[in-house]
């Protein structure tokens, strides 16, 4: 059998594949599901490009626009909640313009698969007045890398390349291309050009109008947008990933497909909008397609008849044909429901895993009657029983700033705050200033696990290797907090709960703010377990449960009144259970 | 499958993070590919990985738009885990068939007291499920050498529902599986396939 030229990739490695055909230089980012896997699929051609997790997506959005202004292709790459972080930047760059081209990939989650929030990065377009590419699958993602490109030098515009969860994380088959040359920096001096001063700001403003013409202009010509002329009775108009559930829900209505998502096609629209009977607006998340369809005084089905929270889906479209066929009574589409014997399953969320080194701080603040205020990161599941220790969340960096409100407030309790060690780099060093400077005295503790643990260990200031795969300096997290004011600074290993017991109880009868890390590398970045496995002998176990309150996947108790036990395949030996248990009924497994 | 009209094949995986689902969809993929199909999968990253239910999908065909499989339409359930099978079971059409590992892994929910795992989970298996193969994949793995095959001697036994990709499974093998798990892959495979006869 003759293998066909096509390849296997997901939307992410897709769009890394299609930033280096284009012959892109430097590409800036930080982690984020669902958008990580770009750069570090584009990292494998580190000889062709430069690469970088910047400590947050700001500076990651600021450093690309330098490199275009440099006149190079650049990338920038974040999840939607990071494209709030870079909004700055973004906002006063659509002014100022791009030199070389400038693609700003934002993934987007539909659905919050692993996100606190399900915002519509095309409102940031529209905003910033940037125009939208919205892949439907990876052969699209490869392939609009390259116009980006092309029509974000043409109009020196950003440009932005809004994926979702589903268009990053499924896999189709693309045709790979060769490498363009890539352009040489040569940064040419012209204040006027790149300084938006009110005085030449005011002219940039207007500029950004006029380009916005062009665009509008440039889209009705546009290939990514097609009309694909079926039934005339029924014509959608669909965007991104929406078409291809389209296609399997109508496949022989009229589809206006729309792969340049914002600003739209008016006289494409028009021509469609007025050859059809019906007119049906898909798009995923907010209704700003349909919105403006109605602005352009078309009558149109959408929102009305298919919700826009949680992600879109082919049984949602399947609910939207039987509601347009009102005659159609006889076949009604309902989503099959689970099984009945499914009613009373045990759920199974995500846990903190075997052998985290999160787990031993949780447990010893389990001890105080205090408010844990925290944040984005593996921590977060200390939120779920048996820990429950976590009180808020709300974004990068806000489990210290969080912290420092409820405690300036006036509540009697102390406040913990907790970031995680990549989220101190990304913003949590800013929040930990307004506490030392302000008088604040919440504790604050950065979970240190030597990596960017959730979205697949990343490197990030702390750990002393860049994205190129070079050694540099590793910033001191206790240093930084020193630097700041910090008077009480404490270093822990959590995986000793005595010596982080100590520590917390030390941090709290310590009258003002102070600072604790807890610090071991995640066993799944190293591949290693911790220490040698445990094992509960039962003849010394008396039930007591202490060990399952640790909320260790490894200790099982398979049903009520039965004594637990530990599942050797996936126990990482970190010993917290051995430390938890009164009897001695837990100990190490010689090899 | 169903008439001439729609040709794709569509196949669910689900078990619990860590063990190994996706390398069984990224194998389908490649099976699928090698037959000449257009195919599309779908895989969960982030949150979900941490020990939680874990869902991957492959869809295969003349051409195919959505990477997602909807409920009521899967040809075939591939499940690492007994509960998980069950949780989505209404993936399934009806008569499609279920491979089932018979592992059990007990969800934090259990262990803390707060729910149970089904003493009875084959009777709901074998209820749910009309056309139904459960295979002690784990023992199966043991036996050849290593307990991390269990998914691979699953995709083994799955593999009768794939008949159009019959010829293609061990280049499929040998292009997703690193040189010193091949071998052993390919055994898990074979062995896997046996329990379908």
């Amino acid at each position: 059998m003759v293998r066909n030229m096509k390849t296997l990739l997901t939307g992410n490695e897709a769009i890394a594949r299609g930033a280096w055909e284009a012959g892109v230089c430097a590409a800036f980012g930080y982690p984020g599901t669902p958008s990580t896997e770009i750069l570090e699929n584009l990292a494998k051609r580190k000889d062709d490009v430069y690469l970088e997790w910047a400590p947050n997506e700001k500076v990651a959005m600021e450093a690309a626009i330098g490199a275009s202004y440099a006149g190079v292709r650049a990338i920038v790459t974040m999840k939607h909640v990071g494209l709030n972080v870079a909004a700055d930047p973004l906002m006063t760059h659509s002014y100022v313009g791009s030199e070389g081209g400038l693609l700003i990939c934002v993934a987007d989650d539909p659905g919050q698969h692993s996100s606190q929030n399900e915002q519509d990065s095309r409102h940031f377009a529209r905003f910033a007045k940037i125009p939208v590419l919205e892949p439907a699958d990876s052969d699209e993602a490869l392939r609009y890398m390259r116009y980006g490109f092309e029509l974000s030098e043409k109009y020196k515009t950003p440009v932005m390349i809004r994926l979702t969860t589903r268009v990053s994380h499924s896999r189709s088959l693309v045709t790979e291309g060769e490498r363009s040359t890539p352009k040489t920096a040569n940064f040419e001096r012209n204040p006027s050009r790149f300084c938006p001063l009110p005085v030449w700001g005011r002219e940039m403003r207007k500029r950004v109008e006029t380009r916005l013409e062009a665009l509008r202009t440039e889209t009705e010509k546009s290939p990514l947008n097609s009309i694909e002329w079926g039934d005339k009775k029924l014509g959608i108009i669909a965007e991104g990933l929406a078409y291809g559930y389209v296609k399997e829900v109508f496949p022989s209505a009229s589809i206006l497909k729309l792969g340049w998502a914002w600003p739209y096609p008016d006289a494409l629209i028009r021509e469609f909008a007025g050859s059809v009977e019906q007119l049906v607006i898909v798009e995923e998340n907010e209704d700003i397609l349909e919105e403006h369809v109605r602005a352009m005084g078309f009558a149109c089905k959408g929102r009305d008849l298919i919700s826009g929270i949680g992600e879109l889906s082919v049984p949602k479209l399947l609910t939207l044909r039987d509601r347009l066929d009102e005659s159609n009574n006889s076949e009604i589409y309902t989503v099959p429901a689970p099984v009945a014997d499914a009613a009373d399953l045990p759920a199974r969320p995500p846990v903190l895993c075997p052998g985290c080194p999160h787990r031993g701080l949780f447990f010893a603040l389990g001890k105080h009657d205090v408010l844990v205020t925290g944040d984005i990161g593996c921590y977060s599941l200390a939120v779920f029983p048996p820990l429950s220790r976590t009180d808020t969340i709300l974004c990068m960096g806000g489990g210290f700033s969080v912290a420092q409100g409820i405690d300036k407030a006036g509540e009697k309790r102390r406040v913990v705050g907790i970031v995680g060690d990549s989220t101190f780099f990304h913003s949590g060093i800013t929040g930990m200033l307004d506490v030392v400077y302000n008088k604040g005295k919440s504790v604050l503790v950065v979970l240190d696990n030597r990596t960017t643990a959730m979205t697949g260990h990343q490197d990030h200031p702390g750990t002393g290797t860049t994205l190129m795969g070079e050694p540099t300096t590793a910033v001191s997290i206790e240093e930084v907090g020193r630097a700041c004011g910090m008077k009480k600074v404490a270093t822990v290993n959590p995986y000793d709960l005595k010596e982080t017991e100590k520590a917390v109880s030390e941090a709290l009868a310590f009258g003002e703010t102070s600072l604790i890390v807890t610090r071991a590398p995640c066993p799944l970045r190293t591949r290693e377990p911790v220490g040698n496995r445990r094992s509960i002998d039962s003849s010394k176990c008396k039930s007591c449960l202490a060990c399952v309150k640790l909320g260790c996947p490894a200790i099982e108790v398979t049903e009520k009144g039965k004594k637990p036990a530990i599942n050797e395949e996936l126990c990482a030996g970190c010993n917290l259970c051995e430390q938890v248990c009164a009897f001695g009924a837990i100990a190490e497994v010689s090899k | 499958m169903s008439g001439s009209k729609n040709t794709t094949t569509n196949i669910i995986l689900v078990g619990v993070g860590g063990q190994g689902v996706l390398l069984v969809s990224t194998i389908i993929a490649e099976a699928a590919i090698r037959a000449g199909m257009d195919v599309k999968t779908n895989e969960v990253h982030g949150m979900a990985q941490r020990g939680g239910s874990v869902l991957a999908q492959v869809r295969f065909g003349e051409k195919v738009y959505s990477p997602l499989v909807w409920e009521g339409t899967a040809d075939i359930l591939i499940a690492l885990e007994e509960v998980e099978a069950l949780r989505h079971a209404h993936f399934l059409k009806k008569g499609g068939l279920a491979v089932v590992s018979a592992q059990r892994i007990i969800p934090v929910t259990v262990s803390s007291g707060k729910a149970q795992y089904p003493a009875d989970i084959e009777a709901r298996l074998a209820r749910a499920f009309s056309n139904l193969i459960v295979l002690d994949a784990l023992k199966t793995a043991h036996g050849l050498g290593n307990a991390k095959a269990a998914n691979i001697v699953t995709l083994g036994a799955a593999s009768r529902g794939m008949s159009a990709l019959e010829s293609h499974w061990n280049g499929a093998i040998e292009q997703c599986v690193a040189e010193k798990h091949r071998e052993l892959n390919k055994r898990a495979f074979k062995a896997g396939g046996e329990y379908s006869k």
